[in-house]
Order: C-alpha cells, then sequence, then structure tokens
C-alpha cells in the first residue's frame, strides 16, 4: 500500500484551512452582528 | 497493525460540501425561509439569516449522516456512486465526525441565537432524519419515505417558529403539505429508478409491491395532499394569490399523478409521464411557497 503523494496531502490541508480561517472569520462577524441585534431589541443576552 | 484500513489523503473541502447534499438542501432553506417569512410578525434580518443557516446547516449534518450510513447502498447506486464516500474520496470517520459537530453546532446556535422552540424542532428533525428515516425505515419497510418524510417537512414549522416562538395552525398544514407531497413526489422518482433501488436492497415500493400498487398509491397520495395544500385559504389563513395558485398548481399536479397512476410500463419505456411528475413535483413545492410569501405580502 502507497502512502498519499506529500505534495497532495500540503495542498488539501491548505485548501481546508483557507476554507476554515473564512468560515471562522464570517462566524465572528456573525456573532457580533447577532449581539448588535440583540442588544438594539432588548433581548438580555 | 490492520491493514484493512487504506490510506486516504485529507478529504477536499469541496467532499465535505458533498456531504451535506446542497440540492436538497435548497429546498430545505427554501421552505424554511418562505415559513419564516409567512409569519405574522416581522423578524430582524439577522437573526432571520442566522436561523435559514441553522436550517442549512441542520439540513446538511443530517445529509452527511445520511451518506455516512448509506455508503454501502450509495456505491450500488448510479445515481449516488460518485458521492465521496462510495468514491473513495473521504474516510467514514471524518464524515462522522463532521455531521454529528455539524448537527450539534446548528442546533446550538439555533437555540442560542434565535429560540428554543426552533432549536428543538430543528433537532427532532435531524434525529427524525437520521436515526428514524435512515436507520430505521429505509432498509426495512416500503413505507420508508412515507414516514420518514416527516423530516423534510419540519423546515417551514422551524422558520415559523424562528420568527414567532410559537407554532400555529398554518405552519402544521404546511407540515402536512411537505409530508404528503413526498410519497408522490419520491415514488414518481423510484418508478424510473427501481431497477437501482433493487440491486442496492431498498425495499421501496416500486420493488417489492410492484409498479400497479406504486402507481395507485401515487394517485392516493395526491388526494389528501391537494386538499391540505388548498386548505389554508378557505380557512382564512392565507388570501386569493395563494389560493388561486394552490387551485392552479395543485390541479396540475393532480393531472400528471392521474396520469401515471393510470398508466402501465410498457418494455422499453422511457417513463417519461414518472419523470414528467418527478421534475413538476419539485417546481410546485417552490412555487407554492413562493405563492404563499407573495399572498403575505399583499395580504
Amino acid at each position: 500500500m502507497s502512502l498519499p503523494d506529500p505534495d497532495l496531502i500540503r495542498s488539501r490541508q491548505r485548501g481546508r484551512a483557507r476554507v476554515m480561517a473564512l468560515l471562522l472569520g464570517a462566524f465572528v462577524i456573525l456573532v457580533f452582528a447577532i449581539s448588535i441585534a440583540k442588544i438594539r431589541a432588548g433581548v438580555p443576552h | 497493525m490492520t491493514p484493512a484500513t487504506p490510506l486516504l489523503p485529507p478529504a477536499h473541502w469541496r467532499d465535505f460540501l458533498a456531504l451535506t447534499k446542497p440540492r436538497v438542501m435548497t429546498l430545505v432553506v427554501f421552505t424554511g425561509l418562505c415559513g419564516m417569512l409567512a409569519a405574522p410578525v416581522g423578524v430582524h434580518p439577522v437573526i432571520g439569516f442566522t436561523a435559514i443557516l441553522c436550517i442549512a446547516l441542520g439540513a446538511g449534518a443530517a445529509g452527511a449522516l445520511n451518506q455516512w450510513y448509506e455508503s454501502d447502498i450509495d456505491a450500488v447506486m448510479r445515481r449516488t456512486q460518485k458521492r465521496p464516500l462510495p468514491d473513495g474520496r473521504m474516510d467514514r470517520q471524518a464524515a462522522l465526525h463532521f455531521g454529528v459537530g455539524l448537527g450539534a453546532f446548528s442546533v446550538l446556535f439555533m437555540g442560542v441565537a434565535v429560540n428554543i422552540v426552533a432549536a428543538a424542532i430543528l433537532t427532532v428533525s435531524i434525529l427524525f432524519y437520521v436515526l428514524v428515516y435512515t436507520v430505521w425505515l429505509k432498509r426495512r419497510t416500503p413505507q420508508n419515505i412515507v414516514i420518514g418524510g416527516a423530516a423534510g417537512a419540519f423546515p417551514p414549522l422551524i422558520g415559523w417558529a424562528a420568527a414567532t416562538g410559537d407554532i400555529a395552525l398554518l405552519p402544521v398544514l404546511l407540515f402536512l403539505f411537505v409530508f404528503l407531497w413526498t410519497p408522490p413526489h419520491f415514488w414518481a422518482l423510484a418508478l424510473f429508478m427501481k431497477s437501482d433501488y433493487a440491486a442496492a436492497g431498498v425495499p421501496m415500493l416500486p420493488v417489492v409491491s410492484g409498479e400497479r400498487t406504486t402507481r395507485t398509491q401515487i394517485g392516493l397520495y395526491t388526494i389528501p395532499m391537494a386538499a391540505v395544500a388548498i386548505l389554508p385559504w378557505p380557512l382564512g389563513l392565507t388570501g386569493g394569490i395563494y389560493g388561486i395558485a394552490a387551485v392552479l398548481l395543485t390541479g396540475l399536479f393532480a393531472l400528471l399523478a392521474v396520469r401515471v397512476a393510470k398508466r402501465t410500463t410498457h418494455a422499453d419505456d422511457a417513463m417519461k409521464p414518472e419523470k414528467a411528475l418527478f421534475k413538476y413535483s419539485i417546481v410546485y413545492l417552490f412555487v407554492m411557497f413562493g405563492a404563499l410569501v407573495v399572498d403575505r405580502w399583499f395580504a
């Protein structure tokens, strides 16, 4: 059984890391927006 | 060391996306959004967006867990054998972790950011799809998509609950509508994919009870579906725009269903009426929910 190509592994890891970073950034912005919306609506959290 | 586990490179992020069944998700998201927009109270756009996002993530999680459990069936069906797991592009454990993680995240986020009622219904819908439909019913009974169809009927209820924090008669009727729409929709598909289901050992109605029974059942299920589709209008829950659209669109659905119900398959049959009913049933659901929202805007 041969090991997967290291370059392929690196490229997949890079791609997944980029997507994860984008999703986490979007999540932070969304949580911030939700907080502002709830504060303006007078909801206590 | 066990030599049985093949060494796979990390799955591409697109394979994780494919695991969520994006095409199925569009219908789920759309009916959820319409359920929210049909509610009598407005919802803050950010909270509304979050609710729809959670519905999409929950549906994606259910789809991923479905593919994790059914990879053996998917491998023998032409329609599904290019999915990431049967095609060997992803290992099963990654799919399981992804599905469980995404499902837990969607429910928790819905509970914290939107409300507990919507989160509770989302939880039920994910568990229903994975445990009741996928694990319990699908391989055991030809009634799999009748009962399991409830899982796909929850989104309008979740959307409504996200806006109001409550459940009312209209979203319950929308739930029933999607629930009763599912058997004719899936059985039309099963009629022209019968050989695939038979090869995979899935006891779909045409495989177990034959085409004649399936055709009759398509016709029979269309009757309560049509009644529930139109019912919100005479009950005064919607206006004339929805009512007229429901009568016309449901009438066309019934015509196509009757055509399928009365047919008999012959040699070298292209199954055009069955394919037409299947395609129309998707358009029908989109347009019916769209008409509901338009009706609400003009009310």
